[in-house]
């Protein structure tokens, strides 16, 4: 029961705290799931992906399988309505009063100061998922340059380049880009 | 009878959509607006501009929020629930047998493999989103500086997320005193 409310608070405050959709969850998911031990950067990593290619919203699908994967259904059930619960509160508050606050001028200037500070999480998310994707360490600290370079999959890192060539330049889709680095990845490290 | 269409209505379109949608938010949103302002023309696109927009900027996900407000407009409380629980329980259920999947699978060789592969293409994919969300944004000393704090903070100092937010939202606030009439 413990672990069931540990998850509603812990999605509530990821849910609360997510301004400007799925990606500027990614840094929250992160920092408070492997804070807390619940998941490593690995599973985090994958609780991302799984949830592009899966159909739905990312914060639900991400809920659901952080909950489920933790705590089994009924952690996968406690997650997803912690997620939910401040938009439930929020925008039912909004629903009822928005004409009055449709193009509140301080409601435009914090998101103006607010965009920045989510853009340099979502960056430094990235940063910190570069260990375990491109090098398979767990992070940087206490190796030295030498051993870091070393330990870079070179499979990874063009798959990674590849990838976003793909998405940005080609505007392919995300959820082509995950499956078929899926299959490279078969290839690449189980068959070869 | 009525009350009760719309109710379920309501469960049974945004249930269509959360099943469908790959892509989250951003891709859901030209559904949300094709079924409830072009099919069942429940709110007209100037609402449905204002809905986004109000999304948007309050926290949570951005598909959530929306479905939220066109329920409570249209059947208040209820409605808002039939909305969200629609859009949740497709996510639910395939969720939790996928998890179920990962976590027997996840130590074989091809699925390990697998993996693996996704996990450095995930890297690419998050910045990317990056890039697409940067470049729009209105870049002056003041936000740059903002995102390299914020950046630094985190990565670096390894500052608890929600507190760099808490200040993010802090100084948007406070930026208000400088800021007059709502532009820049």
């Amino acid at each position: 029961m413990i672990d069931l409310l540990n998850l509603l608070w812990t999605f509530f405050k990821i849910g609360l705290f997510t301004f400007g959709g799925g990606y500027a969850m990614i840094p929250l998911i992160i920092s408070e799931l492997t804070g807390q031990g619940l998941v490593s950067t690995a599973e985090v990593t994958d609780i991302i992906a799984i949830s592009q290619v899966t159909p739905g919203t990312f914060a639900i699908n991400a809920a659901t399988f952080s909950g489920v994967s933790t705590s089994g259904i009924l952690g996968g059930i406690f997650a997803t309505f912690g997620v939910m619960l401040p938009s439930i509160v929020l925008a039912s508050l909004m629903a009822r009063f928005y004409l009055r606050f449709k193009n509140n001028a301080i409601l435009k200037n914090t998101m103006f100061s607010l965009r920045p500070v989510v853009l340099g999480l979502i960056a430094s998310a990235v940063a910190a998922l570069i260990p375990i994707s491109l090098f398979g360490l767990q992070g940087f600290a206490g190796i030295n340059f030498s051993e870091t370079l070393a330990s870079l999959d070179i499979a990874a890192l063009i798959i990674a380049v590849v990838s976003g060539f793909a998405v940005l330049k080609l505007k392919v889709s995300p959820i082509y880009v995950v499956l078929l680095s899926g299959i490279a990845g078969v290839l690449i490290y189980g068959v070869f | 009878m009525r009350e009760k269409n719309a109710l379920l209505s309501l469960f049974l379109t945004m249930m269509k959509i959360g099943a469908f949608t790959f892509g989250g938010g951003y891709a859901m949103i030209p559904l949300i607006e094709d079924e409830f302002v072009t099919k069942k023309g429940w709110v007209n696109s100037d609402e449905m501009a204002d809905i986004l927009a109000l999304s948007q900027s309050i926290p949570g996900a951005i598909s959530v929020n929306s479905s939220i407000i066109i329920g409570y407009k249209k059947k208040g409380v209820l409605g808002s629930f039939a909305a969200i629980f629609g859009l949740a329980l497709p996510s639910l259920i395939t969720l939790t047998i996928i998890t179920y999947l990962y976590t027997s699978f996840r130590e074989n060789l091809y699925v390990a493999s697998a993996l693996r592969g996704i996990r450095a293409s995930v890297v690419a994919l998050i910045f990317s989103a990056l890039v697409r969300l940067f470049i729009p944004m209105k870049k002056t000393l003041y936000t740059i500086m903002l995102f390299v704090l914020s950046f630094l903070a985190s990565l670096l100092f390894d500052f608890n997320t929600v507190y760099i937010i808490i200040a993010g939202i802090v100084i948007g606030l406070a930026s208000n005193i400088f800021l007059k009439g709502g532009k820049e």
